[in-house]
């Protein structure tokens, strides 16, 4: 089973998020801020890193820069999720390392394109009718 | 919805678009005529179909509309785009090299998303296109669907459905909330309204012709005349893509699928030549 971490500071959307993810197969870790996030993955890296941006102690961003620099800290899939829609905040987290970007707010069709996009999950396909 | 109400309205589309609904397609009525009832101010689709029996064309005009209107998104089901990039343009690039011109057509455009993906995939290669004419002519039923397609500006719920972060960032400006495509891209991509059930030969003569998500919605009979003219305006060695869902397949022997990639047809040779013979005899019996 493919593992994903979900790093948000509101416990709704890591409430909502698990769900669309276990949906879709995930065994689904979860912290509160950057810091937390980076505990988890000194741990064991997950598959897939669903990241919000905007979080106390260490933001999103942040976190991103010290996973890529731990050792295995370059294989998981890191999908951005945050109200930062704006074109500049895209730019600095793709340069920064991050595999795709979600602007909030999302939905199960949403991460699921996104996940596909990154080769998380499959992609599949209706049968000829 | 009442049995009654669904046999209502699968003759009324039928008869104003050659759309035609399978007895089993209630979801997909409800889906697309819940909102325009609730737009609409009505309770539900009985009161809309009522409405109907009444005497109502701009109601009629907006079901209709909202029937034929697929759901699009950028690089949909991803496939058909891994064709385009992998097997169609390698093809066409070598059978084209003397002309350097390519003619594709989406026949069911949408609001763009369709278009614009192969417009952005071939900007992908443009260094393999340099120096080379590109035609790509979108289509559709609709003329409010044709307008946004033309502004190509998408919400951000739409620009995150299908289209990778990178090609976001490279091929759209942001404005507040909304998205829109550049002006290079839109400028790839010609627009015109067509019925598919009406003749398109004026439109000439495609390497590749997308038409995805559409045939799903006619007749037997109305699919084999589509495919049929669809031939007539393909070259001999053309590609036509068909929606996962859809195939030529026990309907008309015009085209074939291509070995191994699903949702590919090129057309058929065997047939071209024979349907060819009996002109060529008829020309030297002058």
């Amino acid at each position: 089973m493919k593992t994903c971490l979900v790093v948000d500071d509101s416990g709704v959307v890591r409430k909502i998020a698990r769900r669309i993810l276990e949906e879709m197969g995930f065994e689904i870790t979860e912290a509160e801020d950057g810091e937390k996030a980076l505990e988890v993955c000194k741990r064991a890296m997950p598959d897939a890193v669903l990241l919000d941006w905007n979080m106390p102690v260490m933001d999103g961003y942040e976190f991103l820069g010290h996973l890529r620099r731990l050792p295995g800290g370059d294989a998981p899939k890191v999908v951005f999720c945050t109200t930062e829609n704006g074109m500049d905040h895209i730019s600095r987290a793709l340069h920064a390392g991050a595999n795709e970007y979600i602007m909030k707010p999302f939905d199960k069709d949403i991460v699921a394109d996104k996940f596909k996009e990154v080769g998380l999950i499959e992609v599949t396909e209706p049968t000829p009718v | 919805m009442t049995p009654p109400d669904y046999e209502y309205l699968r003759k009324l589309l039928k008869d104003h678009s050659g759309l035609d609904l399978s007895a089993d397609k209630q979801y997909l009525i409800e889906s697309r005529l819940l909102p325009l009832s609730r737009k609409c101010g009505l309770a539900g689709i009985s009161e809309l179909v009522q409405k109907m029996k009444g005497g109502a064309p701009a109601i009629v005009a907006q079901v209709v509309e909202a029937m034929t209107t697929n759901e699009t998104f950028f690089f949909r089901d991803k496939v058909p785009f891994d064709h385009f990039r992998d097997s169609i343009m390698p093809e066409v690039l070598k059978a084209r090299a003397a002309r350097k011109s390519i003619r594709i057509w989406c026949a069911a455009g949408s609001t763009g998303q369709e278009p614009y993906s192969l417009a952005m995939s071939l900007k992908e290669m443009s260094a393999a296109l340099a120096g080379w004419r590109i035609e790509i002519i979108a289509t559709d039923l609709s003329q409010e669907v044709l307008e946004k397609s033309k502004a190509g500006i998408y919400s951000q719920f739409e620009v995150q459905r299908g289209l990778p972060i990178q090609m976001l960032v490279k091929y759209f400006k942001q404005n507040g909330e909304l998205w829109q495509i550049n002006a290079d891209i839109r400028a790839m991509v010609q627009h015109r309204q067509l019925n598919l059930l009406h003749d398109f030969s004026q439109l000439g003569m495609f390497d590749v012709i997308f038409c995805r998500n559409v045939l799903i919605y006619f007749d037997q009979d109305t699919k084999i005349n589509i495919f049929g003219r669809l031939a007539k305006s393909m070259e001999a060695d053309g590609f036509l893509v068909l929606g996962a869902a859809e195939t030529v397949v026990g309907l008309t022997d015009v085209f074939k699928p291509f070995p191994d990639k699903r949702g590919l047809y090129r057309p058929n040779a065997a047939r071209a030549a024979t349907a060819a013979m009996p002109k060529i005899a008829a020309m030297a019996g002058r």
